[in-house]
Order: C-alpha cells, then sequence, then structure tokens
C-alpha cells in the first residue's frame, strides 16, 4: 500500500473542472513533483489535500487514514504541512515566532498554563525553552540567522519563501507539500534550495511533493512525476518517461525548447 | 565558537538588569502613591488600574487577533453585578465570587465569540453593541438584580466570614492595595499569554486564517477563547469596579463606555500590552479630571464652559470630555497609527541615541 495516496479525485468551479480524476500514490520518503501549465490544477490539488478546498469526489489516504472531510488544522495534526504559491506568513510577527507557529501542534501550553509562566521551571517556559531548540535548528539549516528577530513583512521575497519553508518544517510532517518554491529566486537562491530539498528529504525524513516549473530542478530531483493539463492527468511516472511523452512535449516543455 | 545561548532569556520578565532596575524604581512609586496623594486622586488611580484590567484584556481580542467589540460594558457589568450578587445572595466570600464571576463573563465571551466566526469589521461591531446593551438591559429589568434603581456593594472582605476570618478594605487607601495587586498579576499574565503558543495564534489568526488553520491552529477554538480571556478580564475588572465605586446601576455600564475603552485602546496602541495601559490611564484622566481642571482655569474655564452650555447640551463640560477623547483619537489614526506606544518607542529610541 501507498504511503500517500489520491484516488479519483474531482472538483470544479461553476462548470469548470479544475481538477478531473486525477489519482496517483507516493512512495515514503520519495519526492513526487507536479508538473502543468498554469491553471491546469496543480495548486487546487494541494488545496484539497490540506482541506481547504472539499473535493467533489475521490479519496486522500495518509497512510491509510482518510483526509477528506478534516478540517486544515486536523489535517496538519495528521502530519501534512505546506508552503503556497503566493506565501501565507504572519507577517506582522517575527521570524522566530512565525516559526515557533510552526510548532504548535506539538505544543501544549494554553491560556492558564501561558499566564503562569513563571519562572525557568514552570511548564510553559521548559516548552518554549524545548520548541526554541528545535527550531534553532531549522533557523541554522535554513541560513536565516541574521533574520531571526525580523518582522516578516521587513523581509525580500526570497527569505520570505524560506520562511515559509522553515514553518512547514517546523511541523515535522510526514508529508510536505511545496508550491512553486523557487519562483521568484535567482539562479543562486534556486541551487541552495535544490541541495535544501534533498537534505530536507534525507534528514527529515519526509515525503515531498512538489510544483515546479523549473525542469532542471524538477528533472534533478524527482523519484515520480505527474504531468497534468486543464485539470487531466496526462502521464506519470519517471522523469525519462514523462520528458518523452509526447503530450507533454507539446503542452508544457515545447514552450521551453522554443527558445 | 558554538555559544550555547539561553533561551529562557528571551521569554523572562526582566530581560536585563536595567529592565529589572527601573521595574522596582515603579513598584516603589506605585507601592507609595497613595501615601501622599489626597484621596480623591486615590479614588481615580483605582479607577484608572481597573480600566488597565480592562484595556489590558480587550487589546487582547482587538489588538492580537483582530475581531472588534463594542460590548465590553457588558462583560464589566456583569463582572461587577456577579461578584456583588454572588456576595449578598450567596454569601460566597469576595475572592471566590470575583473569580466566579470572571469566568460567567468568559462564559458569555465565548457564547459572543460564535458568531464573531461568520462576521467581521462593522457586523461584529454592531454584534457586539448589541451583547452590551442587551446585558444593560436585562439587568435593569430584573428587581432582584437592583433594576433601574441600582445596587450597593457589600463591605469589600477579603476574609471567608464562613472560617470567622474577616479582613475588610473600608477606604480607597486599602482597596487601592488591593486592585495594584490584581492588575498587576493580570498585566503580568496577559504579557506572559502573548508570549507563549496561545498569544502566538492569536497573532497568527489576524494575519492570516488559512495559515493559521494549515499549521494546525483551531480557528473555531482560538477565536472563541481570544473572546473568552477578554470577557475574563472585564468581568475581574468589573468584579473591583464595583467596590471602587460602592453603588452602581445599569447605566454606568451603558454603551459610551464600551466605545470608550475601545477607545483606550486605539489611543494607547493595538496589539501591545503598553498600549492598553498607557491608553487606560490617559482616557480615564482625562475623562474624570481633566474637565473639572479645565473649568478652573481663569477665563478659558469659563469659556469654554459657557461654549459648551450655549453649543451643545446643559451639562456643559462633559461635551468638551467626548470632544477632546474624539479629537485625539482622530489625531492618533492619522499621526502615529501606533498609538501612545508608538510614542513611547520614538522617545525611547530618541534618548538612547541622545545627544547625537
Ligand atoms: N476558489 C476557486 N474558485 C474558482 N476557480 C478556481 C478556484 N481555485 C482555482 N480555480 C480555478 O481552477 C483552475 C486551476 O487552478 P490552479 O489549481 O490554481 O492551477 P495551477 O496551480 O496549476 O496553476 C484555474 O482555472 C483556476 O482559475
Ligand atoms: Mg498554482
Amino acid at each position: 500500500m501507498d504511503h500517500f495516496r489520491v484516488e479519483n479525485l474531482s472538483i470544479s468551479f461553476g462548470g469548470l473542472k479544475a481538477v478531473n480524476n486525477i489519482s496517483f500514490g507516493v512512495e515514503k520518503n520519495s519526492i513526487f513533483s507536479i508538473i502543468g501549465p498554469n491553471g491546469s490544477g496543480k495548486t487546487t490539488i494541494y488545496n484539497m489535500i490540506s482541506g481547504i478546498y472539499k473535493p467533489d469526489s475521490g479519496r486522500i489516504l495518509c497512510d491509510g487514514e482518510e483526509l477528506v472531510g478534516l478540517s486544515p488544522d486536523r489535517i496538519a495534526r495528521k502530519g501534512v504541512a505546506r508552503t503556497f504559491q503566493n506565501i501565507e506568513l504572519f507577517s506582522n510577527a517575527t521570524v522566530m515566532d512565525n516559526l515557533l507557529l510552526g510548532r504548535h501542534i506539538h505544543m501544549k501550553t494554553g491560556v492558564f498554563s501561558g499566564a503562569f509562566l513563571w519562572g525557568r521551571g514552570s511548564r510553559a517556559a521548559r516548552e518554549e525553552i524545548r520548541n526554541r531548540e528545535i527550531v534553532e535548528k531549522i533557523i541554522d539549516f535554513l541560513d536565516l540567522q541574521s533574520v531571526r528577530n525580523n518582522y516578516v513583512a521587513s523581509l525580500p521575497y526570497g527569505k520570505r519563501k524560506l520562511v515559509e519553508l522553515g514553518r512547514a518544517l517546523a511541523l515535522e510532517p510526514k508529508i510536505l507539500l511545496l508550491d512553486e518554491p523557487s519562483a521568484g529566486m535567482n539562479t543562486e537562491e534556486k541551487e541552495d534550495l535544490n541541495i535544501w530539498i534533498k537534505d530536507i528529504q534525507a534528514d527529515y525524513r519526509v515525503t515531498i511533493l512538489l510544483i515546479e516549473h523549473d525542469m532542471n530542478m524538477i528533472m534533478g530531483i524527482s523519484d515520480r512525476i505527474l504531468a497534468m493539463n486543464q485539470g487531466e492527468k496526462i502521464i506519470e511516472g519517471t522523469a525519462k518517461e514523462v520528458q518523452s511523452h509526447p503530450e507533454v512535449i507539446r503542452a508544457y516543455l515545447g514552450e521551453e525548447h522554443g527558445c | 565558537m558554538d555559544m550555547k545561548r539561553d533561551y529562557y532569556e528571551d521569554i523572562q520578565l526582566f530581560q536585563s538588569g536595567v529592565v529589572l532596575a527601573w521595574t522596582v524604581a515603579l513598584l516603589l512609586v506605585l507601592f507609595t502613591i497613595p501615601l501622599y496623594t489626597p484621596n480623591y486622586y486615590v479614588y481615580l488611580l483605582n479607577i484608572i488600574m481597573v480600566h488597565v484590567i480592562l484595556a489590558v484584556g480587550l487589546n487582547i481580542l482587538v489588538g492580537s487577533t483582530g475581531q472588534i467589540s463594542l460590548g465590553h460594558a457588558g462583560f464589566f457589568a456583569i463582572g461587577a453585578y456577579g461578584t456583588v450578587l454572588l456576595m449578598t445572595l450567596l454569601q460566597i466570600p469576595f475572592v471566590f465570587a470575583i473569580l466566579i464571576a470572571a469566568f460567567i463573563a468568559a462564559f458569555f465571551g465565548f457564547i459572543l465569540g460564535l458568531p464573531a466566526l461568520r462576521l467581521e469589521g462593522p457586523y461584529l461591531a454592531i454584534v457586539s453593541m448589541g451583547f452590551g446593551l442587551t446585558i444593560m438591559h436585562i439587568i435593569g429589568g430584573v428587581d432582584a438584580f437592583g433594576g433601574r434603581m441600582g445596587i450597593k456593594a457589600p463591605p469589600l472582605d477579603l476574609g471567608i466570614k464562613q472560617l470567622g476570618i474577616s479582613w475588610i478594605l473600608k477606604t480607597d487607601f486599602q482597596k487601592y492595595y488591593l486592585i495594584l495587586i490584581m492588575t498587576i498579576i493580570m498585566v503580568v499574565g496577559a504579557r506572559n499569554i502573548l508570549k507563549t503558543r496561545v498569544g502566538r495564534s492569536f497573532v497568527a489568526i489576524k494575519d492570516s486564517d488559512i495559515a493559521a488553520e494549515v499549521i494546525g491552529v483551531n480557528l473555531t477554538i482560538y477565536k472563541t477563547l481570544a473572546f473568552a480571556v477578554s470577557a475574563f478580564y472585564a468581568g475581574i475588572a468589573g468584579g473591583l469596579f464595583g467596590f471602587v465605586l460602592g453603588f452602581f446601576d445599569p447605566f454606568t455600564f451603558n454603551m459610551i463606555l464600551s466605545i470608550i475603552f475601545l477607545v483606550m485602546v486605539v489611543v494607547g496602541g493595538l496589539g501591545t500590552i503598553l498600549g492598553g495601559i498607557l491608553g487606560a490611564t490617559l482616557i480615564t484622566y482625562l475623562q474624570y479630571d481633566l474637565l473639572k481642571n479645565i473649568a478652573e482655569i481663569p477665563y478659558f474655564g469659563a469659556l469654554m464652559v459657557a461654549v459648551s452650555k450655549q453649543w451643545f447640551t446643559m451639562v456643559g463640560l462633559e461635551n468638551i470630555s467626548s470632544m477632546a477623547i474624539g479629537l485625539i483619537m482622530i489625531g492618533i489614526i492619522i499621526f502615529e497609527p501606533l498609538g501612545m506606544f508608538g510614542v513611547w518607542i520614538r522617545m525611547k529610541k530618541y534618548w538612547m541615541t541622545w545627544p547625537f
């Protein structure tokens, strides 16, 4: 049985079939990429996985457990974390607080135990310190030391993308959904990102779903690739199989070959 | 080179020796003020501190989670009436009565938080305003609550009558210390809540509902929790307020008061503890004291009273206070959106770089 599986997933908006009968399975600790032109339904699949949209039909299974019908916060607790194509950070909070928010589901402090943060030995203080240590590791990993206490709103785009990635990592998810993580990054940042994604796969033992437009990156790091167009699956397979599919070349790679 | 940083430093109350020294100095002042202050001002300070508790709690709701309330006078009333009625009707000692009343207020806060899940901005303002008015009218309509005639607070006994322990606070001077200690506890509590998991989640909800949800923050729980916490603060404040006044009626908790509370938070600075403290202090002072002093300024005072009576109501000066508060509110929104907190930050920067 697959670690993570999507079965016959469909959703339409008005008359538009944004995602039409998509199925795929992802092996544990692998990198699974979704490619396709803009508007082909990639982000919509993520929105259904993370519970923001409810699919019209189909199932989403994580270790055999059904995710469809659960609220986004419940799905997060089941071990699904994500980033957004258009960055959704807490911009009035610092980088540190954003990352600590990523620890939310692993923490317990409530109103009363929080209010009684009297001294180092209090439960709230111990929990804060323990989770700070975990967050500091993520800060080191993503090279965010210099902006640790900055407000997110003041950061350049590339750094904000990293903070969002860090926040998702802080959840220690089983499944990590990345939506165009390299968009807006320069070549150098893209190279770093490439390495980081591989490190995340290795160090955090996480299964990664990746939506990307950068073909070099996709072909280099994906274990399997799903190519879509207008909500439909074109083909799913290894980089080689996908690259050589005529419809992929026409619908997607074609533009790149042209220039 | 690996320096193991002590992460506790970032959440501890006194983050440096300087802060500790200033805090000790401030506490010394606060604890000795009544010794050399005329009684009227001790009374005024008591009201200010009660308002500080309420404003700090309201700021958790409005400033941190971005939900509005024009009904906090209702929670304030529940605290005041609840405490007094639990004491007089059920013989419950003050210490427990005020806590129970605050929890009742928190429960109503939770209830008001439910429609807030679906409403935003002006709609929520109207619903909460309706809540405040409803509370006022319900209390006014029940004879056992004193009805429109109002109700008298019993002696403020910190002991437990049933155990034969009695420790009655009679004067404003004595009550000052109870209220001061309560204020310190509530303010530090709020600061701690905001520094830890719940406070962070509140801020998260304000910034992005969607992102908050996908990191596992349950919107229903935290939005209603913010209402409950903030109502709890209003309940504690109300419980104390009843004894500062000694006598109150439903109209004590009218809608204007709810608006004034909101003004305190906006003027002081949204989303910060210090903002709530500064706003409550300034606005309460303006409301209670400035008026009297204006009237006493030679020539100008008489002129203001005359103008006020001529153009507004016979009450005269009260209009000037409303106008002054309104003008301050407008000024703050235009010139210093961070409120007095923003002014404070700039002052601090100025002094730290002085004289360069
Ligand atoms: N909430 C929505 N309401 C209406 N249409 C939507 C909504 N979300 C997505 N769509 C439509 O679904 C299609 C797929 O969008 P999307 O998943 O964002 O594409 P991709 O991420 O592959 O670029 C688009 O035509 C888009 O306009
Ligand atoms: Mg997209």
